[in-house]
């Protein structure tokens, strides 16, 4: 026997089971935006179309750095907080800025910088903890959750942070404007999906990011730096965060101890709906970037018919949650001889 | 033994397909009770998925199987269990958080009312093990026991069913000398007491010793089967390999007298597993590594290359010293290893396997992006090179049987263009053709100039490739064996720590 090249039609056939893995998230999204559709024509036009996505950029955003995270065997609980403290430090930040600069692109530039950078060091805490202290991801990222949402409240003393109305009004495009017809929201999050989807798919550090969450063993045996690449994992997860919350500021223009909760968990789901395996080693971009939008549609949806009173949007996202996880194992296994 | 026996067991025309490529064709295959069946073949011929069939792990795409003359359809081996047909994986199927005592009886917990009778469960446990002549604790966890104890808990977990037919997928390939002779001799009392038994392995040594009957598969089809007396183990290699094999030992390439010391470790110490140690390597020459299993040798080479931290010692390249704290530094010194444990820590399993064999050396392949083409490239040499026979499109790594995913973490290695190669048990587990092809492996690595580090537990393969053998005991480094010296007497005598350095000191202590 020699080594054969596989002849087409196996290629072929492994082909298209493949592409039916990797289009279920996308084919679902269909399904959903149909039944919007036949609820109410409404959901279709223009403005409810992008006033939609233009609210998934912030999980979106979030959870593109997630699925590095995950992909690579670890868990961020952290991000909710993560993104109230940030949203609170720029805040009293801008705002003392204003004194000095005045309320003008400078201020808020150095805001923009202040957050990235509490972002990417946030990151390099959640990651250096768990790598050199080999605790647990889950333990680690509860932990900080919890700081970072008790630091928020202290900074607000228990109340709101507002940000002052001049920078208010130069921020205000950031969500509000738009470029070309696109909401810059959406313009981020489609740039950080692209670079995402490059740095997992098509370079190394994402190519090591699989190979530690499918076993972190053969990665050190595979001379890995495998604490340095997860640590960068969080680091971008901390960045996705930071980005996210520079949209968010100008939006709402305050931070409280309520600000981002439970966003962790959108993100988790947004993930996982896009066909991220959970327990790390497997990782698609675009399939978040689907969870995403679907999640923000359900919501959407819920909120142009009566049927379906919107307090029950959480049930329905967890229905829908639970059912495109079970489709994706259920085609593993039939995938599987 | 009975002769007149009707087979327990039989199956008919047996044929399997993964997709579009049949991997076993018509087999038929009878177990009779008394009797050891040995089942042989390459790396890929079938006989796991044969077996996996048998037991009711997979299903067959065509085929019968019968038990006591009845159709079985086994939808799962739950099914095949309770009828006592009881399977020994080849690659470990425990669950690694429960003890070694819930591994043994999950499933089919004894209770007593509602509640789990574990005292009853612990001593029929230990009765096993007892058995076994391990030491495991009952109370271990499994993710703490040592490869060679894993496998004697899933043999344990075996024999304490109702078996009628046992089916055994390899289960020497990771045990010790002592715990291979108790196998043998829970194999013969099972034997007498009727048990019917399926085993595979590639020892032919093993097999010439136990088996009553064997079969031989090649790619998936049936080439020959009968009773073992009158079948030399060479008749059976060539049946296996369908083709002679011959000076299975290359001739080592001569070394010559002013080689340079390549690679020096000095006085290394490795808490817990290496007490004292020293040695050389030299350009283009093959040192080999003895010692039983838990002496010391992987911890030493692992703490050499920076992946176990050491306490102490010193390791020099072409004279320098160097600091190697990570495998990465290693690399760089161009140094590849090989580890044992190619599951575990070789191959990704879930990961395809071009992205396997680029993974220790991505950035020749990324410029600055990954460079599909040219790892699709390394793929074709390396199937070339190293002679991966991939009879079915596999997708991951976990597809390949065991022999092609040996040579798939050589091809991987073997990509950083290393002047020292560092394999350890390169063999486990693998069939005679590619042993042989990893032995001639070897030596072309060697006439090019490069030396390789060899730890072995088969005695053969340090005395036919070695020029020299290194021999550990119990953490110390008891002798550097050489010429005439290169026996299996001399090296078990060191090996056992009855002659050597160190040893003195030791007993004292
Ligand atoms: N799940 C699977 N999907 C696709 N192909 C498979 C699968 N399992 C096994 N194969 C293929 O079937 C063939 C037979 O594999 P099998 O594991 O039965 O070989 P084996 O004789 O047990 O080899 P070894 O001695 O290495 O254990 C191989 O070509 C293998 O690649
Ligand atoms: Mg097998």
């Amino acid at each position: 026997m020699n080594s054969v090249v596989p002849n087409n039609k196996s290629v072929a056939r492994s082909q298209a089971s493949f592409d039916l893995k990797t289009w279920g998230p996308f084919i679902a999204l269909m399904a959903l935006a149909l039944l919007g559709v036949l609820i109410n024509p409404a959901f279709l036009g223009l403005d409810n179309l992008s006033n939609m996505l233009t609210r998934s950029a912030f999980i979106g955003i979030i959870a593109i750095g997630a699925t590095f995270v995950i992909t690579a065997g670890g868990l961020d609980l952290s991000v909710g907080s993560m993104a109230a403290f940030i949203a609170g430090v720029m805040i009293i930040l801008m705002n003392s800025l204003v004194e000095q600069f005045g309320p003008g692109l400078t201020t808020i530039l150095l805001g923009i910088g202040a957050s990235l950078l509490l972002g990417l060091c946030a990151g390099f805490i959640n990651g250096m903890v768990t790598t050199k202290g080999k605790i647990e991801a889950f333990i680690v990222t509860l932990g900080t959750m919890g700081i970072y949402r008790s630091l928020v409240t202290y900074l607000a003393d228990g109340g709101t942070l507002s940000l002052d109305w001049g920078v208010r009004d130069i921020y205000r495009p950031v969500y509000y404007g738009s470029l070309v017809g696109i909401p810059i929201p959406v313009l981020v999050f489609l740039l950080v999906a692209v670079v995402g989807y490059i740095l997992l798919n098509h370079t190394r550090f994402g190519r090591y990011c699989f190979a530690i969450g499918s076993n972190e063993k053969v990665a050190e045996y595979s001379a890995i730096h495998v604490d340095r690449i997860k640590t960068m994992t969080y680091m971008l997860q901390g960045v996705c965060v930071a980005l996210a919350t520079i949209i968010y500021v100008p939006r709402l223009g305050s931070a409280s101890g309520a600000t981002g909760v439970l966003w962790e968990l959108e993100a988790i789901a947004a993930v996982i709906i896009g066909g991220t395996v959970l327990k790390g080693g497997h990782g698609r971009i675009w399939g978040t970037v689907v969870g995403a939008i679907m999640l923000t549609m359900i919501g959407n949806i819920l909120n142009l018919t009566d049927a379906i009173s919107n307090y029950l949007n959480g049930t329905v996202q967890g229905i829908i949650i639970i059912v495109a996880v079970y489709l994706q194992r259920a085609s593993w296994r039939k995938s599987a001889p | 033994m009975s002769t007149q026996d009707q087979p327990l067991l039989s199956a008919r025309r047996i044929c399997r397909s993964f997709g579009p490529n049949q991997v076993l064709f018509d087999i038929d295959l009878d177990l009779v009770p008394g009797e050891v069946h040995a089942l042989l073949g390459e790396n890929g011929a079938g006989k796991s998925t044969l077996v996996k069939i048998l037991s009711g792990y997979l299903s067959a795409t065509s085929g019968d199987i019968h038990l006591d003359g009845e159709a079985r359809h086994y939808r799962g081996s739950g099914e095949a269990e309770a009828d006592g047909v009881v399977m020994i994986h080849q690659e470990l199927a425990l669950a690694e958080q429960l003890s070694a005592e819930e591994n043994i009886f999950l499933g089919r917990e004894l209770r007593r009312g509602l509640f789990l009778d574990r005292k009853a469960m612990r001593e029929r446990c230990r009765e096993a093990l007892a058995e076994l002549e391990t030491r495991v604790d009952p109370r271990a966890r499994v993710k703490d026991l040592s490869t060679s104890d894993q496998q004697m808990v899933e043999i344990a977990k075996a024999i304490t069913r109702d078996v009628r037919v046992l089916i055994m997928d390899e289960p020497t390939a990771t045990l010790t000398e002592h715990e291979v002779e108790v196998l043998f001799a829970l194999i013969a009392r099972l034997r007498e007491r009727g048990v019917a038994i399926l085993y595979i392995s590639h020892k032919l040594r093993e097999i010439e010793r136990i088996a009553d009957r064997v079969t031989v598969l090649r790619d998936g089809r049936l080439i020959d089967s009968g009773p073992m007396a009158g079948r030399s183990k060479e008749a059976l290699a060539r049946l296996m390999v369908g083709r002679e094999i011959t000076d299975m030992y290359p001739e080592r390439s001569a070394l010559a007298s002013d080689a340079e010391v390549v690679l020096e470790a000095r006085n290394m110490v490795v808490p817990g597993a290496v007490k004292q140690a020293s040695f050389t390597l030299r350009r283009g020459e093959v040192l080999g590594f003895g010692g039983v299993v838990g002496a010391g040798r992987t911890a030493l080479i692992e703490a050499l290359l920076g992946l176990r931290p050491r306490s102490a010692g010193e390791v020099l390249r072409n004279g320098q010293p160097v600091a190697l704290r990570h495998l990465r530094d290693a690399v760089r010194q161009r140094i590849a290893y090989l580890t044992e444990d190619r599951k575990g820590k070789g191959l990704v399993l879930n990961m395809g396997l071009r992205p396997n064999l680029t993974l220790l050396n991505l950035r020749a392949y990324c410029r600055p992006l990954i460079d599909r083409r040219r790892e699709e490239q390394a793929f074709h040499e390396a199937i070339e090179r190293f002679d991966i026979r991939l009879r079915t499109e596999a997708r991951t790594a976990a597809e390949l049987s065991g022999g092609n995913q040996q040579k798939l973490l050589l091809a991987k290695v073997m990509t950083i263009d290393p002047e020292i190669v560092i394999i350890n048990e390169p063999t486990r587990g693998i069939d005679v053709g590619t042993k042989h092809q990893i032995y001639h492996f070897v030596r072309e690595l060697t006439e090019a100039g490069c030396s390789v580090i060899l730890i072995s537990s088969e005695m053969s393969e340090l005395i036919g490739l070695s020029h020299r053998v290194a021999v550990m005991c119990a953490g110390v480094l008891t002798g550097v064996l050489e010429g005439e010296q290169i026996n299996e007497h001399e090296i078990m005598q060191y090996a056992s720590g009855i002659k050597g350095v160190g040893v003195d000191e030791q007993r004292r202590a």
